[in-house]
């Protein structure tokens, strides 16, 4: 199961790279959301994938996951939504003010 | 009276959540914000002198015991960070009061700026790897707040890109963070310290301490990783660049000392003397020589910052009581200095209407107050003495000398005469010459701008004159970090 | 312009609009021992009410719910951390929880913990953010 994880997480950060060398706004704010959720696998991936009851006294099971990682994962989750909604509004001002969407235009004079 | 050291995480989310509630009406959010500067710096105060004096206080949040809760550890240096970074953030704000519009007050600019400061002295407090993550996002995500503040197409377009150089470095902070987690099974930082010290540090957790240091290079804009610096902070208003630049680097440095001091100090010749000494030198340069090819006031005090952020990591890289104790003290002096310079850099602006150094002139006839006091704070980061500047990179370059490491103090003194060069540079463009602002101009008044910034001036000279009893406090900061084990048995309760 | 055709969208909005707030209630009520939460919860709501500003005009929704998804922001920050304080003022550490069971009438006998209360400002917190930011870009849109 690892394995595929591995895999899959693989294909979720080249896609990412793939996207964040484009030329368009809207894209690389996918990636963003991309890479998000690529580095939330690997966590839950690294810290081992498991099978069991939530531990809590009260449920008779035989085995229990570790619940740091979930914990941990929902944090990180809620974090990049919040950081995804602040860098959406701020792709937008940014079309709007500039009027493109293209990053090549949006580059910057070098001698500034 | 361990609930005492959350409170200045928990003041400015309250006073922060209180100012969303009143945020069409700026005069009451001045006056409420202004107090709970006052009483945050009060309180910082106390709880350094409070640590200084009974030792280090751990707080386990919730009631769940370390090393399973979160934990909230202030020590010597975390109290030393707390108080220095809420006296940026008074200072910047009641500079702000004065520049930043009314308009763009009422857009939650109060609000933001507290939840930075939550997220600084967070990461500063806190005893836990996620939670140092979490605070480093609740800063980074009211700096994007901040940093676009007001909203012009330059600000825009740069904060666009430091918003997603950002966003790449916290993902690989997770990385990295999964990776401890999978090695070492726990996320308190003293408990990760006592399982490296078992495993031994080599193989995947050299990698996992270089990954860290590439995250946390990147806040503190150490080479490679200094790009994005000079473009962001030129954006924003004075007020925000001096906080930004008294602050958000130095958390990066913060964290860099914590981990390389605290849990990665078992390759000392490798990690310490070799990478970290090599990065500072070269950062150094970098800084220096891009302050020395601009011509204007924020840029240059923007690479300024690359090569004075390389001081303090030099410092750890010699790792040495005299040279940690250095660095600690260059950490004071610079981020009681850095500001001050950029809310100058303000006060200029605001009567010149640029800062562009080929555009203006003659201020010393029309604005002696400015021109001094600039003056003063220029020398001290120069490090000319009597000025805290000078005992700062003496005690490093002795430190460098003492540990036969020849090349990079060579360099450090260099660095400090181009730094030098490059704040004569400004004196003689801004003060000096023919008076290039127009008679109008001339009449502007900045005495208001200049009262925020005297204590700032004032502290400089007096961490000068009053060298002996900071640097004996840096030497006990210095000692405190150095020995780890203080660090976990007050956490573990072992 | 063309009148849009959102006649079955309008009915089915109704419909769909009862099942999907009651089960972000449920899911906000549920998070403590099993899988929910405020964070899930606030989205679940903030989903259904932007389908009724979907199928509905815009101005309508405008005129019904009138409140300022700012102010509820503040109100969830406010209820979150003074839950954490609240256990300071008693001596315990930050953010403490406390809990018991209540025998409620009709619903039997119930946890409550404070916890509840923290994820209750959450749940504040990000359905009025995620609100506040679509239609922040929506309105500009036009």
């Amino acid at each position: 199961m690892e394995l595929i994880m591995a895999i899959v997480i693989g294909i979720i950060f080249s896609v990412t790279i793939y996207l964040f060398m484009s030329k368009n706004l809207l894209r690389v704010v996918a990636a963003t959301l991309l890479l998000s959720h690529g580095v939330h696998l690997l966590l839950l991936t690294m810290s081992g994938l498991q099978r069991g009851a939530s531990p809590i006294l009260s449920f008779d099971a035989e085995a229990y996951t570790d619940p740091l990682p979930q914990a941990l994962v929902l944090t990180a989750i809620v974090i990049s939504f919040g950081v995804t909604a602040i860098l959406l509004v701020m792709a937008y001002r940014t079309y709007k003010v500039h009027k493109t969407d293209d990053l090549e235009n949006l580059r910057g004079s070098a001698d500034e | 009276m361990s609930n005492v050291i959350i409170l200045p995480i928990v003041v400015p989310f309250i006073i922060g959540a209180i100012l969303i509630l009143l945020y069409k009406r700026h005069t009451i959010q001045r006056v409420i914000s202004g107090i709970t500067m006052l009483a945050l710096l009060a309180l910082s105060v106390f709880l350094a002198i409070y640590v200084y004096q009974h030792g280090t206080i751990v707080l386990e949040v919730g009631g769940w015991e370390a090393p399973f809760g979160i934990v909230i550890v202030a020590d010597l240096l975390s109290t030393l960070m707390v108080l220095l970074s809420t006296l940026v953030g008074t200072v910047c704000m009641f500079f702000a009061f004065q520049t930043v519009a009314q308009d763009r007050e009422k857009q939650f600019f109060y609000p933001l700026y507290l939840f930075l400061m939550i997220g600084v002295n967070g990461s500063f407090l806190t005893g836990d790897l996620f939670n140092l993550f979490v605070f480093f996002e609740v800063m980074l995500i009211s700096s994007y707040g901040l940093i676009v503040h007001g909203g012009t197409a330059y600000q825009l377009r740069e904060s666009f890109k430091y918003v997603i150089i950002n966003i790449f470095a916290s993902a690989l902070f997770i990385v990295a963070i999964a990776w401890i987690y999978s090695i070492t099974g726990t996320m308190n930082m003293a408990h990760i310290a006592e399982r490296v010290a078992e495993l031994d540090q080599k193989g995947a957790l050299n990698i996992v301490a270089i990954m860290l240091f590439i995250v946390f290079a990147s806040k503190g804009a150490l080479f490679p990783l200094y790009f994005w610096l000079p473009k962001s902070y030129y954006g924003p208003p004075a007020a925000i660049a001096a906080l930004f630049g008294g602050l958000l680097t130095k958390v990066g440095i913060y964290a860099i000392i914590r981990t390389f001091t605290l849990i990665f100090n078992h390759d000392i010749a490798f990690m310490h003397k070799g990478v970290i000494v090599t990065i500072a030198g070269i950062t150094m340069i970098i800084g220096i020589l891009g302050a020395l090819a601009q011509s204007d006031f924020k840029r240059i005090l923007s690479y300024l910052i690359i090569s004075q952020v390389s001081f303090m990591v030099m410092g750890l890289g010699i790792f040495t009581p005299l040279a940690i104790a250095g660095a600690v003290y260059y950490i004071t002096h610079h981020m009681i200095v850095e500001p001050a310079l950029f809310l100058f850099a303000g006060a200029v602006q605001k009567i010149t209407g640029t800062t562009d150094l080929k555009k203006m002139g003659g201020l010393l006839g029309t604005h002696p107050w400015l021109t001094w006091m600039f003056f003063i704070t220029a020398i001290s980061l120069a490090g000319i003495p009597p000025l805290s500047g000078f005992f700062s990179k003496f005690s490093l370059i002795l430190a460098g000398f003492q540990e036969q490491q020849y090349v990079i103090s060579a360099v450090a003194l260099l660095v400090g005469l181009l730094t030098l060069i490059t704040m004569m540079k400004i004196f003689s463009h801004t003060f000096w010459g023919k008076q290039k602002h127009s008679a109008e101009q001339a009449k502007i008044s900045v005495g208001k701008l200049l009262l925020p910034i005297l204590p700032l001036v004032a502290l400089t000279i007096i961490l000068g004159f009053g060298a002996e009893p900071i640097f004996n406090y840096s030497m006990e900061v210095a000692k405190d970090i150095l020995n780890p084990t203080n660090y976990i048995e007050s956490v573990l309760k072992e | 312009m063309q009148k849009p055709n959102n006649m079955m969208l309008q009915t089915l909005a109704r419909l769909i609009i009862v099942i999907v707030l009651s089960f972000s209630i449920y899911l906000l009520l549920a998070g403590h021992n099993g899988p929910g939460g405020g964070f899930i919860g606030g989205l679940m709501t903030a989903s259904g009410i932007l389908i009724l500003y979907l199928s509905f005009n815009f101005k309508t929704i405008q005129a019904v719910i009138r409140f300022d998804y700012v102010k509820v922001i503040g109100i969830g920050l406010l209820f979150a951390s003074l839950t954490g304080v609240a256990s300071m003022l008693f001596g315990f550490p930050f953010l403490k929880h406390f809990f018991d069971y209540f025998t409620i009438p009709i619903l039997g006998e119930v946890e409550l913990t404070t916890a509840m209360l923290f994820d209750l400002g959450v749940y504040f917190v990000v359905l009025a953010s995620a609100l506040k930011i679509i239609l922040t870009i929506a309105e500009d849109d036009k």
